[in-house]
């Protein structure tokens, strides 16, 4: 039996291929668990653990908690404002607090880079990254390939277009790095004030061109633009990035026939993506937030200990 | 004109005995001499310096030499200088004091240190430079202090530079912060220019570096890191090298750290320019890969530390004598403010204590540097930058004097360091080339306790012990 040879889910830079498939494997028995009457499985009774989110979230917490409550675990949710953190006691007092209450697992959140791995050096728990600034945001990688799996049943010899400010996308670079590693062509295209330096380094096609970019492409993974990217300057506009990088109908017909449209959320109806395109039916976006629960549940699982396909 | 303020020297506590340097290697960069030999100190000045021929007993005798140390299979130098130190005083004496510092200088075996004006408050004013000089005499160095270019480190109008020297500065730096208008540069170099004395800019264009992080790279790139891209540092150094030749004065340009700002200097010093350039261990060692390592927050330096290429055009630089002077940036930070998340932490590590096993371990025992070059960068290049009076061996100056072991190794622990601080990323590194003794004006500053190795001469033996070196080795 495979175990996932792994303590803590930090990004998917350095996963193998198997590793990956490993944990898709596993959600699909956990989305089949979500399907069920009742949508609860005592795999991870007696578990502790802390959701801690010091950047807001919504739909990332509610689905950990979500995959946490429907294993069975006990959780704790600890959002403090970033206010209070400046005034209050710093991370470290923070996770020393946490170790010293017995925590199995921490699922963090920060917009500071390298945040998890810094809790991987003071606690004994398991860290699951969910969003360290910039950086990673593995859950978000994950559910994307497993909602491209599902739909193509392999990774491998497709085409994926990651769209938008791919400099601030943590997104971006845990989709990228997961698709490589599946054997998946990966561009990316944005303005080149979004796009980071020596991109074409991680080993993806570059663009600023979207028609260029989406033509021939299976996947459209639409980014949020973040509306503040405006005020700061990298954006004249946002009328003129909806004009450039907006996924509208029209473009559509450049891309291959079985195509389809994803977006973490949330939607800027209008901006990176019109309405018609995001509510149509090659649209997944729903399906991301249903297979995101299967998917978190399939690494708390992992990341306990568990081993291949034992859930009653 | 202001006059010159006299060479800064501690309070004479330290025990001072004629004495001989005796049998080790005596290397001088400003001559190039480099031989085996006898250094004999008299009222703490070097008295004489002997190659070839051992002296007479009579003229030993007539010198009233009592105590040798044995310097066989050491290196003997000028004392160190470091041109760019926090010494955190006044203002933060939590993390750092002048005698703190200057204890840390001379376990590192630096014997002069340039001292920030970056305060608080800032080193704007003869009163604060006179506190610094006053806090000195406690001190295990000599303390030159860099005073502001601009009032309060803002940028905006110039201080009372003239003043400022006469107090003890001995060059000008917003250190920490670039003059950003060109206006007030060129004001600053013309002004200046009365004192003869260098200004000194830490180059950086903050609107190009605003809000990073880290080296913008191929590294940022991966860890989504807010990056500081080269040209924030280049577009200054291209500037003030324009306001430099259009308008007269003197540059130092402080911290350099990439391809395109050693570029920029060697190009200006083919035209003759009056510009000069300092570089730190940890721009030479470390590259931007240590950070997606480990997080550690200790990497977090301002400039940033840059990638390979940047590191390798460094190196080159250095040996081709573009850049000037190897400095420490001594920036010590306290732990509560370093054990945080990298985006909170401030800028700065700590380096006198490592700056030499950094540089014997990484450039000279790799290659990138011969020994005498690296001494160079250590003594009488950073003197001439800043125009000090040390530096250098010479008859009848004061005996800052550093004696080494250029294959003793050791591990460097930041917690047994004598710095109040221990933000460094050298935590814990092996490293080979270990000061055994600093010597200040003929005055044994470090080790801090005596040890055996010093001993009295019985009377009769002196010739011997001075003349050859080696049986000083047959200690009681």
């Amino acid at each position: 039996m495979k175990k996932f040879k792994h303590k803590h889910l930090l990004g998917l830079e350095g996963l193998t291929c198997d590793e990956i498939e490993f944990v898709l494997d596993t959600a699909v028995t956990f989305k089949e668990v979500l399907e069920r009457p009742i949508r609860k499985v005592p795999t991870l009774r007696g578990l502790t653990i802390v959701n801690l989110f010091y950047e807001a979230s919504t739909r990332t917490r509610i689905s950990f908690e979500l995959a946490q409550k429907r294993l069975s675990a006990d959780t704790v949710n600890f959002a403090p404002s970033a206010s209070s953190v400046k005034k209050g006691e710093s991370l470290r007092d923070t996770a020393r607090n946490l170790e010293a209450m017995k925590i199995d697992m921490v699922v963090v959140r920060h917009s500071s880079v390298g945040v998890p791995y810094f809790l991987t050096q003071c606690l004994d728990a398991s860290i699951i990254n969910a969003g360290d600034g910039a950086h990673e945001h593995p859950t978000q990688g994950l559910l994307d390939i497993y909602t491209i799996r599902e739909k193509y049943g392999k990774i491998e010899g497709l085409r994926v277009v990651i769209v938008g400010d791919i400099k601030h996308s943590r997104v971006a670079r845990s989709n990228i790095w997961g698709l490589k590693a599946m054997g998946a062509t990966v561009a990316v295209c944005g303005p080149t004030t979004l796009l980071p330096v020596e991109i074409e380094k991680m080993g993806v096609e570059v663009y600023s061109d979207l028609d260029k970019a989406l033509w021939g492409a299976d996947v459209v993974n639409v980014l949020r633009l973040q509306l503040e990217r405006q005020e700061v300057g990298y954006l004249p506009s946002l009328r003129e990035y909806s004009r450039l990088f907006g996924i509208n109908r029209k473009r559509l017909a450049l891309l291959n026939k079985n195509y389809t449209i994803m977006h973490p959320g949330p939607i800027n109806r209008g901006v990176e993506i019109t309405p018609e395109v995001a509510d149509s039916p090659q649209s997944v976006i729903l399906t991301q937030v249903t297979n995101g629960v299967a998917v978190r549940m399939a690494v708390l699982y992992l990341l306990s200990g568990g081993l291949e396909a034992a859930v009653a | 004109m202001p006059k010159k303020a006299p060479l800064p020297t501690p309070n004479a506590r330290f025990p001072l005995v004629p004495s001989v340097i005796a049998g080790g290697r005596i290397f001088d960069p400003k001559t190039g001499s480099n031989k085996n030999g006898d250094i004999y100190i008299v009222d703490g000045k070097i008295a004489r310096i002997e190659y070839s021929k051992p002296l007479s007993r009579k003229s030993i005798q007539s010198l009233g030499l009592e105590k040798v140390l044995d310097a066989t299979d050491r290196i003997v130098c000028p004392g160190f200088v470091d041109l760019h130190v926090h010494l955190r005083e006044p203002g933060r004496e939590d993390e750092e004091t002048v005698v703190s510092g200057s204890k840390a200088a001379a376990a590192g075996g630096f014997t002069s240190i340039c001292c920030m004006p970056n305060t608080e408050p800032p080193l704007d004013n003869q009163e604060n430079i006179r506190f610094v000089l006053e806090q000195a005499k406690k001190g295990f160095a000599r303390v030159f202090p860099v005073g502001c270019i601009t009032q309060g480190r803002k940028g905006e109008k110039i201080a009372e530079i003239g003043d400022l020297i006469e107090a003890g500065a001995v060059a000008i730096t917003d250190d920490g912060s670039p003059v950003m208008s060109a206006a007030v540069m060129r004001l600053a170099l013309e002004y200046s220019k009365m004192f003869k004395i260098p200004v000194v800019q830490h180059a950086e264009d903050l609107s190009l570096s605003h809000g990073g992080i880290m080296h913008e790279a191929l590294v940022s790139t991966f860890l989504g890191m807010r990056g500081i891209p080269a040209a924030a540092e280049e577009v200054m150094i291209a500037r003030d090298l324009k306001l430099l030749e259009a308008f007269g004065g003197r540059l130092h340009v402080a911290h350099i750290s990439t391809v395109g700002s050693a570029e920029l200097i060697r190009q200006a010093k083919k035209r003759k320019l009056p510009v000069t350039c300092e570089v730190t261990p940890h721009h030479l060692v470390l590259t931007d890969e240590e950070i997606k390592k480990s997080f550690n927050t200790n990497l977090r330096v301002n400039p940033p530390i840059r990638s390979k290429q940047d590191v390798e055009a460094l190196r080159e630089a250095l040996a081709d004598g573009t850049i000037d002077a190897i400095a420490s940036d001594h920036a010590p930070h306290s732990r509560e403010e370093k054990e945080v998340e990298f985006d909170a932490a401030p800028n700065g590590m700590i380096g006198l204590e490592t700056a030499f096993g950094i540089i014997v371990t990484e450039l000279v025992g790799k290659g990138y540097l011969s020994l005498a070059q690296a001494i160079e960068k250590l003594t009488w290049g950073p003197a001439r930058a800043f125009g000090l009076p040390v530096g250098e061996l010479k008859v009848g100056f004061p005996a800052d004097l550093t004696i080494f072991d250029p294959n003793h190794s050791w591990t460097y622990r930041a917690s047994e360091g004598f710095s109040k601080s221990i933000n460094s990323p050298f935590d814990g590194w092996n490293l080979k080339g270990k000061v055994s003794h600093t010597l200040l004006g003929g005055r044994t500053v470090y080790p801090f306790e005596p040890r055996q190795e010093i001993e009295t001469l019985p009377k009769k033996n002196v010739i011997k012990f001075a003349i050859t070196g080696q049986k000083a080795g047959k200690k009681k």
